[in-house]
């Protein structure tokens, strides 16, 4: 049973041997964009690496890049085939090389669709990396003597003005922290042994955060430090206060930006993916049609064209075959030759 | 005696048509380029109007964008005739139209030029409107509660955040205004009636800076009011603490961003002179070479192509006489009409 027969007369096969053409040199470029956003989501991961904490979600953007080059290489030889596919002398030298060339460009097709899923799927992993990678960003904000952490104070102030966000769910996680130095702090001050003892840890905590967290648009000049009292600025209320600080934490600011990042790839690749697969099938069609036409002195006669020979799941039996007779085959030579030592 | 002479024969000519047409191609590329560079510059202009007191002048801008759609639009017509010019019947259509045309280039290469030279000087009258500009906006920086100003204070902000600048000098151009709006100031706690009744003028002066003159790479949490006094924070030392706040002056970065840019576009629009320079100077011998064939009836004889008919001397003396025979010719038709009136 064919699984989707066409007829071809000759016109038709010229068309589709043009037309495959001008597709798969599209599909070229195509590809080319696919690389090309690997490589920008690649650079923009690897910025904000210092925040995450583990490499998990770079598997989208090498994905992206492999099948990017991938389909470069497919859809070259896609036009080049098809560019000796309308000549009866020069089509047969490709016969050879077509059945593994569509099991790898399928493969590589599916791995397409793989890459698009999986930068939808990667939420939760991008989420929770970000979270350990901001707490302890936000933990050794103060150590800029110790070597290794001295930049963290710069990285995290320079990501909460451009992201315009304060601490890693809202402002309030710098109360729980100690974000200044002891470099900077006079212990002989009543004040700050105050402080220091008011917890078990022996942390200088108090009710301030950083100026990165300053919001530009507030009218008044930001107070950054005693916030939740009242009385130590001039009409000022802690609760209904929302222009003095970036109300949003880093956490979701950095995971709703690199979702869009994604979900703009997403759907770039997909429309890739669907020019790809076109181009995959169409090529099938015209290697089938030409094939019938081999052998036959009047090349313009009309021919069939399908997909495949045999139903879906005899042309999957019929590759798994050869896979499961080398198992079977192992085994029965290993049978045979433990037996044979046995008999006498 | 003709300007560079050059002998033609047909495939010669083929080939310098050709040439031609593909760097009128590349010449179309340019124009668009001196467009979107026009509008590019605009629009940085326009995002900084209010730090310049809506006041600077778009002279630059405007004229690269027209000059940008007029080498567009002269290139394509450039290039069609080239193409044509292989083909005798077709390029006969186009003959008379092609002393005027050449003109026509010549003078649009000058004013090409003329914008080249004005990106580099409009540098000048840029920065004065900016240093005034400046000074204005952080004078209005406290009042976010007037209408028309109350964007000063997030402009100011997020300007000095990314120009890594502080103060129209320097910081301590903040301690000589008032930026803190009255809203917020306790009239009735005696250190800000000290500060007010410390100076002339009534304000509330103090020596600190507004957060976003903060610098990020400070090691330690930064410190913005009461910066002059040692005493108010630990191990701190005003005259040699660097990393603190942004050392340098607003004016400055803006000055040397802008004046970065002109220098740019200024380089560019050159290139894209000599670009035209050399297409006219193509088209030209084009023109030449298929007016002077040896046998006019045969398309394929030898010719001369030249870029002027006679010596620079010889035909800017014709250029004098044609114009003062066109202006004789003018008095004379004056002088038959004073005398129909007279008599």
């Amino acid at each position: 049973m064919v699984v989707m027969k066409m007829k071809f007369p000759f016109q038709k096969r010229v068309k589709l041997a043009q037309g495959l053409w001008l597709l798969s040199w599209c599909a070229t470029v195509a590809g080319a964009i696919t690389f090309t956003l690997g490589c920008i989501l690649k650079t923009e991961l690897r910025r904000r690496a210092e925040v995450m904490d583990n490499s998990d979600v770079h598997v989208v953007p090498n994905t992206l890049m492999i099948v990017g080059l991938a389909s470069l290489g497919i859809n070259i030889f896609a036009s080049k085939i098809c560019q000796d596919a309308l000549d009866a002398e020069r089509f047969p030298r490709w016969k050879n090389m077509l059945k593994p060339y569509f099991a790898v460009s399928c493969f590589f097709t599916v791995l397409m669709l793989l890459a698009v899923i999986m930068s939808y799927a990667m939420k939760g992993s991008l989420e929770s990396s970000l979270k350990v990678g901001l707490k302890n960003g936000i933990r050794f904000y103060k150590d800029t003597d110790t070597p290794g952490r001295c930049f963290q104070k710069q990285n995290i102030d320079r990501l909460q003005m451009e992201f315009q966000c304060c601490g890693n769910n809202d402002f309030r996680d710098w109360f729980e922290v100690q974000w200044i130095s002891n470099r900077y702090l006079d212990f002989s001050s009543k004040e700050v042994k105050d402080r220091i003892k008011s917890n078990v840890d022996g942390r200088y905590l108090l009710d301030g955060v950083p100026f990165s967290c300053c919001n530009p648009s507030s009218p008044r000049p930001c107070i950054q430090y005693q916030l939740t009292n009242n009385s130590a600025h001039f009409n000022y209320e802690y609760q209904t206060e929302e222009l003095n600080l970036y109300l949003r934490g880093c956490r979701e600011a950095l995971v709703s930006y690199f979702m869009g990042l994604m979900n703009t790839i997403g759907a770039g690749v997909l429309s890739v993916f669907l020019l790809q697969g076109s181009v995959l099938v169409s090529l099938r069609f015209l290697q089938t049609a030409m094939e019938a036409v081999a052998g036959n002195e009047n090349t313009e006669i009309e021919t069939e064209g399908y997909l495949l020979e045999k139903s879906v799941k005899d042309t999957v039996m019929e590759f798994i075959e050869p896979v499961m007779q080398f198992f079977l085959f192992k085994n029965q030579v290993g049978e045979g030759s433990s037996e044979a030592p046995a008999d006498p | 005696m003709a300007l560079m002479l050059v002998k033609f024969d047909m495939k010669k000519r083929v080939k310098l048509a050709q040439t031609i047409w593909f760097l009128y191609w590349f010449a179309v590329m340019a124009g668009v380029l001196v467009f979107s560079m026009g509008l590019f510059f605009k629009i940085e202009l326009r995002k900084r109007s209010e730090l310049m007191d809506n006041n600077e002048s778009h002279l630059l801008p405007n004229v690269l964008i027209l000059m940008g759609l007029i080498t567009c639009g002269v290139n394509a017509f450039g290039g069609k005739v080239c193409y044509d010019s292989l083909d005798p019947s077709k390029f006969i259509k186009w003959k008379p139209m092609l002393k005027p045309f050449l003109m026509f280039c010549v003078g649009l290469n000058g004013l090409l030029f003329v914008t080249a030279l004005l990106c580099f000087v409009m540098r000048i009258p840029l920065q004065y409107t900016l240093a005034e500009g400046l000074k204005n906006g952080m004078r209005f920086y406290k009042d976010t509660d007037t209408p028309g100003r109350c964007y000063m204070k997030r402009t100011l902000d997020l300007m000095q955040m990314e120009f890594r600048c502080c103060g129209n000098d320097h910081y301590r151009d903040w301690f000589e205004i008032q930026w803190v709006s009255n809203r917020y100031l306790d009239f009735s706690a005696k250190e800000v009636k000290d500060r007010i009744g410390s100076n002339v003028d009534g304000q509330y002066l103090m020596d600190g800076v507004p957060f976003s003159c903060c610098n990020p790479s400070s090691p330690r949490p930064c410190i913005q009011g009461q910066m002059t006094n040692n005493t108010a924070h630990y191990s701190y030392d005003h005259y040699t603490e660097e990393l603190n706040v942004w050392k340098r002056g607003c004016r400055e970065a803006m000055v040397s961003y802008y004046g970065g840019l002109m220098n740019t576009i200024g380089a560019l629009v050159l290139l894209v002179t000599m670009l035209e320079i050399a297409v006219t100077i193509g088209l030209q011998y084009i023109n030449s070479s298929l007016s002077s064939l040896v046998n006019p009836e045969d398309p394929e004889s030898e010719s001369e192509g030249w870029i002027l008919e006679k010596t620079v001397g010889e035909t800017f003396t014709d250029i004098m006489a044609n114009m003062k025979a066109m202006s004789k010719g003018g008095k004379v038709e004056e002088a038959e009409a004073g005398v129909a009136t007279v008599s």
